[in-house]
């Protein structure tokens, strides 16, 4: 990396201030907010917040509601990104091939990514819709085949497919790059010793692919507990029945919704925690693996 | 151990065409040496053999069956990649014993046939080894390894060599050599070292630009280069050029400023009146009067020691001439140096062909 030397140091803080500012406004400021509230609380005729300590943080670890947010969380992270990893990783060795029209799908593949997770929502609430949508055929053979409106198990499909598509672009570019560095003339030796195409993918480009793999994995997981408010809140509103409440949505819906800011800024605190032991565990475990050279 | 027949074969990229229409019989157990400069199309007609690259025209047969639209695995060929191509992620064992394990044979037998092959490679203490964690030298002979321990009926090297030093490279070429008579497998070895191609090679392919100039034993295509380029690239240092004008009966030609160079009055009699290139060696010179042959001056610039001989740097003609002679002294700067010609020492090419001028039937019918 290129390193550029200032003479004068008030240059330098001149120029990442700006960002610096970004970052505390955003971010710093809102997360010590949050920290203040997790461990106080607002009396009820105002004139100030008592401190309470870890009552918010045990109320919320005692609370079934917040167990359940979890699981569901647990299982959506999971299954949206095995469906966007698997996804991406196929089109990606599609393309790597070259096969007959990956010229269009490698642009192609790039717009989902840069459509905003509402958006993604209501165009997958037409897709799904159980009297409306394409799988409402399926309601033409027997009724409520596919209803996620009363169905929890089909809600959480819906949105683990929404939230996998608009995942799938941004993995699919990873796959791609790394793919393309990996030298054609590994993949041609493998072809001489005999292998065939599959083969050559599980044996040689599979694994040559893998701190591309774990880097997306905890890109990806971290996403699916941050990034997916816009899906629920759009799709489901966590419902039916909670089914699709995840841990951020809950923050939402007790926060604003139920006005527990308490409850909620300690819910954040849980999720902030998780999503910085993701991030220690990328930087520290997989920015290290080994990389293989020639 | 295979024969391949190349016929016709052309590859385009696209509108471009870079080799154009190849003809070669390769006969079993040969070693045959493709050599030609940076992008003649050395490379891509090898991989045309592999079943790495497509074959947009023409006719590459095996033992007699066309294999042009065989995958790679079925043309029992083995190769052996500039770079290696090692996989990274396996060890020294798992890189050789690959085929073998997608071949599906046994645990055992492999482990059996990786340790032999180790062996002869001399690789036995290095097999848990990753190639990240071995010399340039010892990839190159993991490669070698792989390659072999198919039992391949044709082995295909593709310039295995350029990335070691000049002294492993000469080790490493004794041992291609060994290991060709030890198996006897027909091999392809493409390089644009020419003492490489000489010293490996039963026959030479010379390549130039898409097209071949000419096939023969090293011996062969030194002797009597089949065109002006490939006199120009076979030897070291090249050889000389002048641009001359066969005089009186066909007996010597008139170099440009006026002497009589002796040439074969076979050869030069139907050629009267007409300009010609010739072609000398510099280690066909010598320094100084001798009998027979003819006898020009040329002025001297400068010398350079080799150790083994020197080089004598002058001009001839006004063309630079170079003479490969063990001669002692040192002339002076400008100083006129008699230089002895051997009649058979003169090559003559078509100065618009750049092809050899040979025998009398073959000059008219270029002529005509
Ligand atoms: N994939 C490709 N697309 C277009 N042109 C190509 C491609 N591969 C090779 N060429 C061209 O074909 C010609 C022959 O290439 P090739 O690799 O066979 O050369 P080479 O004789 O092996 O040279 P070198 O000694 O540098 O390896 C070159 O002009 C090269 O630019
Ligand atoms: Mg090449």
């Amino acid at each position: 990396m290129r390193r550029a030397y200032f003479k004068d140091n008030r240059i330098a803080y001149l120029l990442v201030a700006p960002q610096l500012l970004i970052i505390f406004v955003f971010f710093y400021w809102p997360t010590g907010e949050a920290l203040f509230w997790a461990f106080t609380l607002e009396q009820p005729w105002g004139g100030g917040n008592e401190w309470v300590g870890l009552d918010n943080l045990n109320a919320v670890l005692s609370d079934g509601r917040y167990w359940n947010a979890v699981v569901v969380s647990v299982i959506f992270a999971l299954a949206s990104t095995a469906l966007a990893m698997g996804m991406a990783l196929i089109l990606a060795i599609f393309a790597d091939r070259q096969l007959r029209g990956y010229k269009f799908y490698r642009i192609g593949m790039i717009w989902p990514y840069a459509i905003a997770a509402p958006a993604v929502g209501l165009a997958f609430r037409f897709v799904f819709n159980p009297d409306a949508g394409i799988m409402s055929y399926l309601n033409t053979i027997s009724a409520d085949v596919w209803n996620p409106t009363l169905n929890g198990t089909h809600a959480l499909i819906m949105i683990v497919v929404a939230g996998a598509w608009k995942q799938v672009a941004y993995n699919f570019i990873f796959f791609l790059a790394g793919l393309q560095s990996i030298p054609k003339s590994i993949t041609e030796a493998g072809a001489m010793d005999g292998a065939s195409v599959l083969r050559r993918v599980r044996d040689l480009q599979l694994p040559l692919l893998a701190p591309t793999f774990f880097f997306l994995l905890v890109i990806n997981i971290t996403d699916s507990f941050t990034d997916s408010f816009g899906i629920v809140d759009v799709m489901t509103q966590g419902g039916p029945a909670r089914a699709t409440d995840l841990l951020v949505y809950k923050i939402y819906t007790d926060g604003f919704k139920g006005l527990d800011y308490s409850g909620a800024a300690a819910q954040s605190i849980i999720l902030m925690s998780l999503v910085i032991l993701l991030t220690v565990f990328q930087f520290r475990y997989i920015e290290r693996r080994v990389h293989y050279t020639g | 151990m295979a024969q391949i027949g190349i016929r016709g074969v052309r590859k385009s990229y696209g509108k471009t065409q870079v080799v154009h229409g190849v003809d070669v019989d390769i006969v079993d157990g040969e070693f045959v040496v493709i050599l030609g400069p940076s992008g003649c199309g050395k490379s891509t007609l090898l991989r045309m053999i592999a079943g790495l690259e497509e074959i947009t025209a023409g006719e590459i047969s095996i033992d007699g069956e066309v294999v042009n639209e065989l995958e790679p695995r079925e043309r029992g060929c083995a190769m052996v990649f500039q770079n290696y191509a090692l996989y990274p992620h396996m060890t020294v064992a798992q890189n050789i014993g690959y085929s073998l394990k997608v071949a599906g044979v046994p645990r055992a037998t492999r482990d059996q046939r990786v340790l032999e092959t180790a062996r002869t490679i001399g690789l036995v203490d290095f097999l848990d080894r990753k190639p990240g964690q071995l010399s340039g030298g010892q990839r190159q002979r993991v490669a070698m390894g792989r390659a072999m321990i198919r039992e391949p009926r044709v082995f295909l090297f593709d310039e295995p060599l350029s990335n070691l030093d000049a002294k492993l490279r000469v080790q490493m070429r004794l041992e291609i050599r060994r290991l060709h008579q030890r198996l006897r497998a027909t091999s392809v070895f493409v390089t644009h070292d020419q003492v490489e191609a000489m010293t490996l090679a039963d026959r030479l392919i010379v390549m130039n630009e898409g097209h071949i100039d000419q096939i023969g034993t090293p011996s062969e295509v030194y002797g009597l280069p089949a065109s002006r380029y490939v006199g120009g690239f076979i030897g070291s240092p090249p050889m000389n050029f002048l641009d001359v004008t066969v005089g009186g009966d066909g007996g010597h030609v008139v170099v440009g400023d006026g002497q009589h160079l002796s040439i074969d009055p076979a050869i030069g009699a139907g050629l009267v009146g007409q300009t010609v290139e010739v072609g000398i060696r510099p280690e066909h010179v010598t320094v100084g009067h001798r009998a027979g042959g003819s006898t020009l001056t040329a002025a001297f610039d400068f010398m350079e020691d080799l150790g083994a001989g020197r080089l004598f740097h002058g001009r001839l003609g006004g063309a630079d001439f170079i003479v490969h002679s063990p001669e002692h002294r040192p002339p002076a700067f400008g100083e006129e140096i008699p230089l002895h010609i051997p009649r058979d020492a003169v090559h003559l090419f078509d100065p618009q062909t750049g092809k050899r001028v040979a025998a009398q039937p073959v000059v008219q019918a270029a002529a005509a």
